[in-house]
């Protein structure tokens, strides 16, 4: 966890107790979090959850009340002038100007970032032409669709090509189609080497964007790790067995309760049984199970739990509900579940 | 500062080398962005011109109704054309109305996020509202301009003075009008919305600007209001533009025209800056 000296494996974004209210309601209340260099990492979490306050504290916007907090190497408070120059900020609240064109939109963002006019200029035709505005250059903001006015914003962030992107939200408000070509961007972004942390309220965002995820609620990381890792968490897969009319139940259920890791729920009536599985490894032994047994499989499938069964999980809501209360109120609810 | 260097993926960039300028003074830089944010302002004003019209036919209204609506039951006294004695006020209250919407345009910044974006560039913290202010006070200069064409049309002549005063009666109008702009700054900072920039930036405005010499000379006033109306600051450069433009006692009201601008650019200008750097778009 400790960060290196070596500036390729420090990480891009080291947070401990990051701490912050608003008068007061808490908006966060202890936030740790570790991104690794050239991954992309989600926040993940209902409204209110204090997704937005831990970017903006990240990205020099917002003071923390307590607690640190390094991106690429340098403090966001001591330092917040020298990482401004180092890092991107897009999403729901950093906007473009509607009453200029897309083009002059881009040339004052690389003038504000000291970049002489004429290269200011060259790099916005640059990036007009990569997120494909290159035709809307010179039309004003305001008569863009949401989906370009996305884009836009996103080049805006990306003027100095920063090593460090902040997404708050990204794809909020967007058609579906719009979302795939963001989705898209962002992704090659991330092949290009840009340590991307962006938050989302779209649980099929996470799992598609980010290598890691870290589960926020009440304003704090609650659960951390891959997709993967947070469904294992909730209770593995879930196997489902059907059998051929007229098969051995009885050996069935035996060969899945020693695989299982909990009852095996069994449907006589559909020759259909199920069972929690700790992951998918062992669906090879299940069938050779099944097979020395001498019992014929119709239908075997294993499904994983959804990261909306995560949050349920973790949280006892799901994550598109709003919270339940002040995120300071459900300091009990909290301690049951943290992990 | 230092440069980027190694700061740039490779494949996040271009063509285009991206290293910043670097090695200029922090004052050079405060100056450079808020002129490219002034430009953008202006760009704003000439592409949604109804702004500006509006902040030429109000005060053109003024001059219209003051000479022949109430011109003839002011009396400013003897061998005294009231249009000459108005047009004077009329122009500090022109430019003071034109800079309260400074704050007006920086709550609209706000309140369409641009406000976070700026705030996350390199860019020095005060140059958003540098840039504004001086965007207004450009926008003010074409705005009195145009009211002194319409003021001479209808018979305004400057009297007793000359071109280097009456140059330098635009001078301490304008600066007027500057420091004006950091109260508004100020405000539209420090209020949540746009609509409340809107009142509350006006409000306080409108018994500065009437209960003045501006519109009406202070001796026809009520004895309780006199002290107030006759040294409060909007009559005190209202006194200093009129002596300069036709004739009458200078000293006094110029310096101390001078150092109300001067002081109030000095409080309102650090206060409306550590509002901006605290403030986050909504």
């Amino acid at each position: 966890m400790r960060a290196v000296t070596d500036t390729n494996s420090r990480p891009a974004v080291l947070a401990e107790g990051l701490r912050k209210s608003y008068g007061n309601a808490p908006a966060l209340v202890g936030l740790d979090l570790l991104v690794a260099q050239g991954t992309v990492h989600g926040l993940l979490g209902p409204n209110g959850a204090g997704k937005t306050t831990a970017v903006r504290i990240l990205s020099t916007l917002l003071r923390p009340d307590g607690g640190r907090a390094e991106v690429l190497g340098l403090d966001v408070v001591r330092s917040a002038n020298a990482l401004r120059a180092r890092i991107g900020l897009a999403g729901q609240y950093a906007a473009v100007d509607e009453r200029l064109t897309g083009l002059e939109n881009l040339v004052m963002f690389g003038r504000l970032y000291r970049l002489p006019v004429r290269r200011a200029r060259a790099r916005a035709e640059e990036l007009l032409e990569r997120f494909d505005l290159s035709d809307a250059a010179g039309k004003v903001v305001g008569a863009y669709s949401g989906g370009m006015r996305r884009r836009l914003d996103l080049a805006a962030s990306l003027v100095i090509a920063p090593r460090m992107l902040f997404l708050d939200e990204p794809t909020t408000g967007l058609d579906p189609r719009s979302r795939l070509a963001m989705w898209e961007v962002i992704g090659d972004l991330v092949r290009d080497g840009t340590t991307v942390l962006l938050t989302t309220q779209y649980l099929e965002e996470a799992d598609q964007l980010a290598d890691r995820i870290s589960v926020i609620d009440g304003g704090r990381v609650i659960a951390e790790g891959t997709a993967d890792d947070l469904k294992a968490r909730v209770g593995g897969h879930r196997l489902d067995l059907v059998i051929a009319r007229g098969g051995d139940l009885a050996a069935a259920a035996e060969v899945l309760r020693a695989a299982g890791t909990g009852l095996v729920d069994v449907d006589h009536a559909g020759w259909r049984l199920s069972v929690p599985v700790p992951g998918a490894r062992v669906l090879a032994e299940v069938i050779r199970g099944l097979d020395a047994a001498d019992v014929e499989i119709v239908d075997v499938a294993l499904h994983r739990p959804s990261l909306d069964d995560v949050f349920l999980t973790l949280t006892g809501r799901r994550a598109e509900e709003e919270p339940a209360g002040q995120p300071g109120d459900d300091a009990t609810t909290r301690d049951l579940v943290t992990t | 500062m230092t440069t980027g260097t190694g700061t740039v993926a490779p494949g996040a960039g271009g063509s285009v080398d991206l290293t910043p300028l670097a090695g200029r003074g922090s004052l050079t830089w405060g100056l450079l962005d808020a002129w490219v944010i002034a430009q953008r302002n202006l760009r704003h004003t000439w592409r949604v011109p109804d702004m500006l019209v509006f902040s030429i036919i109000q005060p053109v209204l003024f001059v219209l109704l003051f000479v022949y609506v109430f011109g003839g039951a002011i009396n400013v006294g003897p061998g005294l054309n009231y249009v000459d004695f108005l047009m004077p006020g009329v122009f500090v209250q022109t430019v003071i109305f034109g800079a309260m919407l400074t704050g007006l345009g920086l709550a609209e910044d706000r309140q369409r996020g641009l406000l976070d974006r700026f705030r996350s560039l390199p860019m020095s913290r005060s140059a958003l509202l540098a840039g504004r202010t001086l965007s207004d006070l450009v926008r003010n200069l074409f705005v009195v301009l145009l009211m002194l064409a319409v003021g001479l049309a209808i018979g305004f002549r400057f009297h007793h003075t000359n071109l280097a005063k009456v140059v330098a009666g635009f001078g301490i109008l304008l600066l007027f009008a500057y420091a004006f702009s950091w109260v508004s700054a100020t405000i539209g900072m420090a209020v949540s919305s746009v609509e409340a920039a809107q009142s509350g930036g006006f409000i306080w405005v409108f018994p500065l600007v009437f209960a003045s010499s501006a519109f009406a000379p202070v001796e026809s006033m009520p004895g309780w209001l006199q002290p107030f109306a006759e040294n409060q600051p909007v009559s005190v450069v209202v006194s200093a533009v009129r002596a300069l433009f036709i004739g009458g006692p200078l000293a006094g009201d110029v310096i101390a025209s001078l150092a109300w601008s001067v002081g109030i650019i000095a409080v309102f200008g650090p206060l409306s800056v550590r509002f901006y750097r605290r403030t986050v778009s909504r």
